[in-house]
């Protein structure tokens, strides 16, 4: 009685030990970088572990196809390296013998990847499945680009500077016309002196005879 | 030797000391002036102290032999650049005029160098214009988190980064791709990038408000645009400072290599940055000191100034190379971690079994042990001091490796608004000489109609110069830029240096110019001026000229390119330039430099031309 058991548990394994063979063709192979993603607080990977992950891709399965129950049994797992990383097949819940295809599995590990990295607390990057490429997060793109926002702001306080300059100089020259026929007067008599001087000066640089007469003048 | 050419009617053109008495006590001259001394001096440091005291200085320092660098750079600063210095504040001063009228004042014939300055700033300034639409770009494109160049656009799939930016670098992507939308050679124009118009219209409407009445507009804005940039570099040398690997960068510049003092390069070099730090022969420096009153102490000014310039490049060399430190120690530990992380996978060892600490001792155990698996692994060797030396000079320095280091920083928006508000302000206020350099010698040379008030100079001269400079918002517009910089800002600047030199000893006459500084500031300059301006910095200037024309006839003129399909993709590849670029090199570098033998000579032929006239008329009546 005891041998027919024992010698149904050793088939069994066998059979395990030859479905999941690393490089075979439906299988993929998995890593775990727990210490570089957790540091101090990194857990100890140990069998239970192990227990969680085979679970955890039983849900993933079971999510993908529907109606198949899939069991923390089906999911077969070999060659485990100190560096955490190990082998992995799943077998069909219907015939123990046969492979998922690798196809299925990767549909099933991509769409509950989110729920596979939060069960470890790793992330796309320290949690591995050699072969399937994580979806890349998509560059954060506003809908209106901030540079514009900013860009308004500057020309808007250069244009309001330039209004302000422009309005302020014609205010100046009104101010100015206002004052001129007031100093016309004055103005009058100093111009002719300068007039008839410089027709003698001829464009040579020459101040000092305009201001000598305006010193006799006094 | 006094040898002084002789100058006829020189007392007529310029004003003598009783109007100079006359015009300080009355203040009856309708020249702008400055509010005080300290617009002045700010505005002077402003002009001198440019981007290129961030990007360039550095880049020299380190690769000419470190701390050893500053032994040639600081004697060339007080043999070549304070006696030229000095020469043009005291001409300013004395003659009151902008470059076109001081030179057309000592000798109509000298008008050139005035010409030939105007030329310069104006290239320049286009340029230069340029970089400050970039520096503008990126300030905009600051204000968000995360940073756009710190993340690659995914291709169609969704799978994968575009393979351009996969290949090189998310900065190296958003410069060349995003920002400038590079093609792959100067011929290759494309389209105009219109966030580039729009960056340079920014730009240009910020100089022509802020210069819109002249100095008393920029007068005020110096106030910011001179004093920010140390505010903001002490910000960062404490930042930088606590950063990891800061100090190793320090370590790296200053280290010195004394045998680089043997090199004539080393000092060729020190000698033509001096040169361009304090932007002599742009005009802009003789027309600022036209503002000051007579008495000005100009010689204090021209060792302060120099001071100040020394002292800055310095300060901005360290705290560059601070952050330069801390990007390459980020990198260097990225590339060990990387590394290890494949022997890991590679020999399915636990995570705990290679360090940082062990990682030589562990790799070559086990290629001692495994010559063939870790060969095929490709491992990466992680060289420190490359890291230390690559892309740390020029656009280079500012967009790719400082805006990867902000990345590293946390809170990094906030330190990249910072800095490129200080590489803007920094810009901005070598501009305001720029314009004035411009805008001046136009003015004298009766381009504008006389009616015209200050406020219309100022945006005509804009508004041309932004259409001109239109030019560099094309996909080739990098390409240009770099162009413009290697040749309008180097051999016409030496020319026209010595041009003044030998115009304001010789034309002028030294012995007149030593009693106008006696006359301005109470003592004659010393044994030590006396000698500089009539033998050293000529002699400085004439070498450096030289050398510079003999190499660059020599090389092949090359340019480097981005170009995603060449093989060395993504190190820039160094390209011939086409033909007819040596027809863009003569106008940018031979125009300006000819300038003024040219003007000379037809001053001389249209004056014997008219003397022939003039005799001709004279001698009609007789017959």
């Amino acid at each position: 009685m005891f041998e027919k058991i024992f010698f149904l548990l050793c088939l069994s394994t066998a059979l395990a030990e030859q479905l999941c063979r690393p490089e075979a063709s439906d299988g993929y192979r998995v890593r775990l970088s727990i210490k570089t993603a957790l540091g101090d607080e990194a857990y100890v990977w140990n069998d239970n572990e192990m227990f969680l992950f085979r679970a955890t891709l039983a849900f993933a399965m079971r999510n993908q196809i529907s109606g198949q129950e899939f069991e923390v049994s089906n999911i077969i797992v070999c060659d485990e390296t100190p560096r955490v990383s190990f082998w992995f097949v799943v077998t069909s819940p219907q015939n123990t013998s046969q492979l998922v295809d690798k196809e299925s599995v990767e549909e099933a590990v991509r769409k509950s990847r989110n729920r596979i990295n939060s069960a470890f607390l790793l992330t796309d990057k320290t949690l591995e499945f050699i072969g399937i490429p994580p979806t890349l997060a998509a560059p954060v793109n506003p809908d209106t680009p901030p540079w514009l926002i900013v860009f308004g702001l500057v020309m808007g306080a250069v244009g309001a500077g330039i209004i302000v300059l422009l309005a302020s100089s014609v205010v100046q020259k009104k101010r100015k016309n206002d004052e001129k026929p007031d100093d016309e007067e004055i103005d009058e008599e100093t111009r002719v002196k300068t007039v008839e001087n410089s027709a003698a000066s001829e464009g040579i640089y020459n101040r000092s005879f305009s201001d000598d007469e305006r010193f006799t003048h006094m | 030797m006094r040898l002084v050419f002789p100058n006829r009617g020189l007392d007529l053109r310029i004003p003598n000391y009783e109007d100079l008495e006359r015009l300080d006590k009355e203040e009856a001259s309708d020249r702008p002036k400055w509010d005080n001394k300290a617009q002045y001096i700010l505005t002077c440091v402003g002009f001198c102290i440019g981007i290129g005291n961030v990007w360039r200085f550095p880049y020299l320092c380190q690769s000419h032999g470190g701390g050893a660098f500053l032994i040639p750079y600081l004697i060339l600063l007080v043999l070549e650049g304070m006696p030229l210095l000095l020469l043009e504040f005291a001409i300013g001063q004395r003659l009151r005029k902008g470059s076109v009228g001081v030179w057309r004042a000592i000798s109509p014939y000298l008008t050139g160098i005035g010409i030939a300055s105007m030329l310069v700033s104006l290239l320049v300034g286009l340029y230069y214009n340029t970089l400050i639409a970039w520096i503008m770009w990126y300030l905009f494109n600051s204000f968000q988190d995360p940073l756009p160049w710190s993340q690659c656009p995914l291709n169609d799939n969704g799978t994968e980064f575009v393979p351009e930016c996969q290949q090189s670098s998310t900065v190296d992507y958003y410069f060349y791709r995003v920002s400038l939308n590079s093609s792959a050679s100067i011929a290759d124009s494309g389209e105009i990038h219109w966030p580039m118009v729009v960056c340079l219209l920014a730009a240009w409407t910020v100089i022509c408000i802020c210069y819109i009445r002249g100095i008393s507009t920029s007068g005020k804005a110096v106030y910011v645009t001179a004093i920010l940039p140390y505010i903001v570099l002490a910000i960062f040398l404490i930042r930088g400072l606590t950063l990891k690997g800061a100090l190793s960068g320090i370590e790296f510049l200053f280290t010195p290599d004394v045998d680089e003092l043997v090199k004539p390069t080393t000092w060729l070099d020190a000698g033509a940055q001096v040169f361009y730090a304090f932007s002599i022969a742009w005009g802009g420096l003789i027309s600022f000191s036209s503002y000051n009153p007579v008495h000005n102490n100009c010689m204090q000014d021209a060792v302060i100034l120099t001071a100040i310039t020394g002292f800055t490049s310095v300060y901005a060399a360290t705290v560059t190379y601070s952050i330069i430190g801390f990007r390459a120690t980020e990198k260097y530990d990225g590339c060990i971690s990387e590394n290890i992380m494949t022997l890991l996978n590679a020999f399915g060892l636990p995570e705990d079994n290679i360090t940082a600490s062990n990682y030589e001792t562990e790799l070559n155990h086990l290629n001692s042990s495994y010559p063939d698996t870790v060969l095929g692994l490709d491992i990466k060797t992680c060289d420190m001091h490359k890291l230390l030396s690559e892309g740390v000079e020029g656009t280079g320095l500012a967009f790719i490796v400082f805006t990867e280091a902000i990345t590293k920083m946390p809170g990094s928006p906030a330190w990249s608004v910072l800095f490129f508000i200080m590489l803007l302000c920094l810009g901005i206020s070598t501009l305001f000489g720029n314009i004035e350099g411009v805008v001046v010698p136009l003015k004298d040379l009766n381009m504008f109609p006389k009616k015209w008030p200050q406020e219309a100079l100022t945006g005509t001269t804009c508004v041309v110069a932004f259409i001109i400079s239109i030019l560099f918002a094309q996909q080739s517009g990098l390409y240009w830029v770099t162009l413009f910089d290697n040749f309008a800002g180097s051999v016409p600047l030496l020319t026209i240096g010595l041009f003044e030199l030998i115009a304001v000893v010789h034309i002028y006459g030294i012995d007149r110019f030593n009693e106008d500084l006696e006359f301005m500031i109470g003592h004659k300059p010393s044994i030590f001026w006396q000698i500089s301006w009539r033998f050293i910095s000529p002699l400085i200037i004439l070498v450096i000229l030289v050398f510079y024309l003999v190499t660059q006839a020599q090389e092949e003129l090359t340019y480097l390119v981005w170009d995603p399909n060449s093989v060395e993709f993504p190190t820039l590849a160094s390209v011939p330039y086409p033909s007819w670029i040596n027809a863009v090199i003569f106008f940018l570098a031979g125009v300006p430099s000819l300038a003024v033998p040219v003007y000379a000579l037809y001053r001389l032929i249209f004056s014997c031309c008219r003397k022939k006239k003039c005799i001709q008329k004279k001698n009609e009546p007789n017959l």
